[in-house]
């Protein structure tokens, strides 16, 4: 009988088993290099520019100077904040995209008691109270989702999202109601003179103190969630809600309990942000950095280790970008798309990670 | 002799180390309809998915209308007019009738008008009675079938499977859908029909295949079958599996489960009046059709689904006290004291957590314990090793995550895990469900020597050969009520198949 083929598709995808260490991070770097190099080909097809030198001016852009180099520091250190702040919710697969807000309330707090306090009591006692009332305004801004989340099963990403415009509209209106002059719509710089509520400069660094802070915190977040009970409870809701229940465990409160954490932490990024680091308060206080958090928990597969590594990719990226943009007078866009690329390369990475591409022989032999 | 419509020789296909489907041969002709009768995990769905493009066979030849024919995906199948109508139900919610029909199909421009007339054309031919106009969330089960059977006709399939297409349907909707098929045999069409009712076999069939364990067991007409003739092609002769069964010893009644009335979320009740008590040293066997209510059973008794009616009570061993379960969650249950240990069904997502390693397994039990915030690894870690080198697990490690590890081990560290917190009660969903021989006999000697320890065994299983040779008494349930308690040293295989079919027949009969 006439054996009647039909066309048989010439690849197809499979799930890997589990790749050892090693290979998957052979995988990552090649991504990178492969990376650079189709950046490379962009630039000369666009620019006609040598790509080595505009690598380089990256370079010197971000680690130039010393002054350069603690100003990347500052600035990994923001965004490594934020970062540790979405991720405990994001191991228990609570997609909380609102650290933007989360932050900017806790800035709020901040700059509220700098305004409002700053005369009246010594700095041991404002400075203690900046962090209080700050944390407990970011916990509560996500504890709102998280109780619709956990008692309605509302959609948290949709929820946390929206939640970010309405603390931005706040944060405009409070930046009119306290600026400086009136009506200008601006805070300025607060308390310029007496610097109350600032926090202080130690070794002669302003940023010192806030890339301290920081650096406690990633170790404390990456105890909390490896070594404690509530950290183990968190991974076990992300991984199977079915298994928590079966186990017993309350998946309505470790919601609660776990974004109350990711609102405290997004609260210290707001001291650290508007007492620490800018002494005013604009609603781009944030900068972004509750968006781009997201992309460093994740890259770094939600371990605090690992996000101190992906925050200064990240960091260094943007800052060498923009770099490249004012020196060789490209359009600032133009970093974005070279950051764009190379973080493209990195996630679509893990897909290597993951499956395998097998290619069809001709015949099958049976 | 006429040229079959489809003609299966000598179909094989494996999953890993378990053959699904051992050597299959069938034939379905023109205008005729086939029942596939095999119990739960005999191979009827993975057979018929191969002819539908969904899996591709590791061995053997499907030949359509006497051609030899070679089907890598659902198009392919559709190109030979093949068509299967799956269980779960592949619509879009938001979508009517007629758009979840007209989606996907490539014609030169999208007239829905056209297409509308076409398939109230088809729903006439064949006595649908649908409102084409409406949305898929608004219907019901029974309507959705019946628009993804139109979908599949209008897609143009002359040969149609359908997987256990009763299964949601009331007794009136599936004389409906009956009428419908016997229609659609009269325009020569051709249907396979899965099932595992023996009374569905005998109404609406011409001929019946039988799948036994993966392998074929034969076809005979229907006009010469029965249901003992049936039940016993389906279940097979009693094989001795010499698994060991000790004399019930010191029992008591450890677990009373009176008039249990539970609703599943869509607010069908899944269990009516659910009454037995399990005793302590001895293994009780819950044998049914899968989907009977034996999943909610132990999820209820676990504390995990709430139930409208009835009482589950417990007598605690050490206290002489009785508590009632009802309403309790799983911590409140642990916490008064009660030792229940729950291997379910869904291990790696619900008995396990698949991306943990086997020590961060063990604490799930355990992790509780003690005031400190922080975590103890070291007993867990101590118990994954003894699990390990007692049930003998093939693992790199115990920081191996439990995904990477095969079926059987998977199973051993779980039923591991639920036996070293030394339960009073332990319920086994399935324990065997996908194991060797040899992690079989491993679980069935793990019960038993629970069984010797004194507690009261819940055993939910698929293989009447082992419900029969392992427990001591077993419970019968279908359509979540209990329809018989039989003795596991006295019953025989045809009794217990009947009572997992009985309730249907008497239902049906009652609705005339």
């Amino acid at each position: 009988m006439a054996k009647e083929k039909t066309k048989e598709s010439l690849i197809h995808i499979t799930k890997r088993d589990t790749l050892p260490q090693w290979k998957s991070w052979l995988i990552r770097i090649i991504s990178i290099v492969v990376a650079l190099i189709f950046c490379a080909l962009i630039i000369v097809l666009l620019t006609g520019e040598n790509p080595i030198r505009i690598y380089a001016t990256m370079i010197q852009g971000a680690i130039g100077t010393s002054r350069r180099v603690w100003g990347l520091l500052q600035n990994v250190a923001m965004l490594l904040c934020v970062s540790l702040a979405v991720t405990p919710a994001f191991r228990m697969r609570f997609w909380n995209i609102g650290a933007e807000g989360q932050v900017l309330i806790g800035g709020l707090a901040t700059t509220a008691c700098m305004i409002l306090l700053g005369n009246s009591l010594p700095t041991y006692l404002l400075i203690p109270l900046i962090f209080i009332t700050s944390i407990l305004a970011g916990a509560i801004w996500a504890l709102i989702p998280a109780i619709f989340k956990a008692i309605w099963n509302t959609n948290e990403t949709l929820f946390t999202l929206m939640m970010n415009y309405i603390a931005m509209q706040i944060v405009s209106y409070f930046a009119y109601v306290w600026s400086v002059p009136k009506g200008s719509g601006a805070i300025g710089v607060i308390n310029g003179s007496s610097q109350a509520g600032w926090l202080p400069t130690i070794f002669g660094q302003k940023y010192f103190l806030n890339i301290l802070i920081v650096a406690i915190l990633t170790i404390v977040v990456y105890i909390y969630l490896k070594y404690s009970k509530h950290g183990y409870e968190i991974s076990v809701v992300g991984e199977s809600e079915n298994t928590a229940k079966y186990i017993g465990i309350n998946v309505r409160k470790v919601i609660i309990r776990t974004m109350l954490v990711s609102g405290a932490l997004c609260g210290i990024a707001g001291v650290l942000l508007v007492s620490g680091t800018d002494h005013t308060l604009t609603k781009d206080t944030a900068a972004g950095r509750g968006f781009t958090a997201i992309i460093v928990s994740w890259l770094a597969k939600f371990n605090p280790i690992y996000m101190v590594l992906t925050s200064l990719l990240i960091v260094f990226l943007q800052k060498g970008a923009i770099e490249i943009a004012s020196v060789f007078e490209l359009n600032d866009s133009f970093s974005d798309i070279i950051t764009g690329i190379i973080i493209f390369f990195i996630i679509g990475s893990e897909f290597f990670i993951n499956y395998k591409i097998n290619f069809n022989k001709k015949e099958e032999d049976k | 002799m006429p040229v079959p419509s489809i003609e299966l020789k000598g179909i094989t296909k494996t999953f890993g180390h378990i053959v699904a489907n051992e050597n299959i041969n069938l034939s379905v002709n023109r205008g005729e309809i086939l029942a596939i009768l095999g119990e739960n995990g005999s191979g009827k769905t993975t057979l018929m998915n191969m002819i539908a493009g969904i899996y591709y066979p590791d061995e053997g030849h499907i030949y359509i209308d006497g051609k030899e024919v070679n089907i890598n995906s659902p198009k392919d199948a559709l190109d030979l007019k093949i068509g299967m109508i799956h269980q779960h139900f592949k619509l879009v919610d938001v979508f009517n009738a007629t758009e979840n029909i007209i989606l996907g199909l490539q014609e030169d421009k999208y007239d829905i008008k056209a297409a509308s007339k076409k398939i109230q054309d088809t729903c006439q031919r064949y006595g649908f009675e649908i409102d084409m106009n409406k949305k898929i969330y608004e219907m019901s089960v029974s309507e959705k079938q019946t628009v993804e059977i139109v979908k599949t006709i209008y897609k143009g399939a002359d040969i149609l499977i359908l997987d256990e297409p009763t299964a949601v349907l009331t007794p009136q909707e599936t004389q409906k859908l009956f009428a419908v098929l016997r229609k659609m045999r009269e325009d020569d069409k051709t249907i396979i029909i899965i099932t595992h009712k023996l009374h569905e076999v005998l109404e609406i069939s011409d001929r019946v295949s039988v799948l036994r364990k993966g392998k074929y067991i034969g076809t005979i007409n229907t006009a010469d079958a029965n249901e003992s003739l049936l039940t016993e092609m389906m279940v097979g002769e009693k094989i001795s599996l010499d698994i060991e069964r000790t004399d019930p010893k010191n029992t008591a009644d450890r677990l009373i489960v009176k008039g249990v009335d539970l609703y599943n979320k869509e607010g069908v009740q899944v269990l009516h009046d659910v009454t037995f008590t399990a005793k302590s040293g001895e293994i009780l066997g819950i044998a049914g059709i899968s989907g009977s209510g034996q999943r909610e059973l132990l999820e209820a008794i676990a504390g995990l689904k709430k139930i409208s009616g009835g009482e589950i009570l417990y007598n605690n061993p050490s206290t002489n006290e009785t508590e009632n379960l009802k309403d309790k969650t799983p911590l409140q249950i642990r916490n008064l004291g009660v030792r229940l240990s729950f291997v379910p069904e869904d291990r790696l997502g619900m008995g396990l957590v698949g991306n943990m390693d086997i020590i961060d397994n063990m604490m799930l039990r355990s992790y509780r314990k003690g005031k400190s915030v922080f975590l103890e690894r070291k007993k867990p870690k101590e118990l994954a090793n003894r699990i390990i080198n007692d049930l003998q697990v093939v693992t790199p490690d115990a920081k191996t995550p439990v995904r990477r590890l095969s079926g059987g081990n998977v199973q051993k560290v779980l039923v591991g895990r639920e036996i070293a917190s030394s339960p009073t009660v332990l319920m086994a969903a399935y324990p065997v469900r996908g194991l060797d021989i040899n992690s079989s006999y491993m679980i069935y000697n793990l019960l038993n020597q629970q069984k010797e320890n004194g507690v009261a065994v819940i055993f939910v299983g698929e293989d009447l050969d082992v419900l029969i040779e392992l427990c001591d008494r077993i419970l019968v349930v279908c359509a979540g009520r209990v329809t018989g308690i039989v003795e596991g040293r006295t019953a025989k295989k045809e009794e217990i198949g009947l009572l997992m079919t009985k309730m249907k027949v008497k239902e049906d009969k009652d609705n005339g």
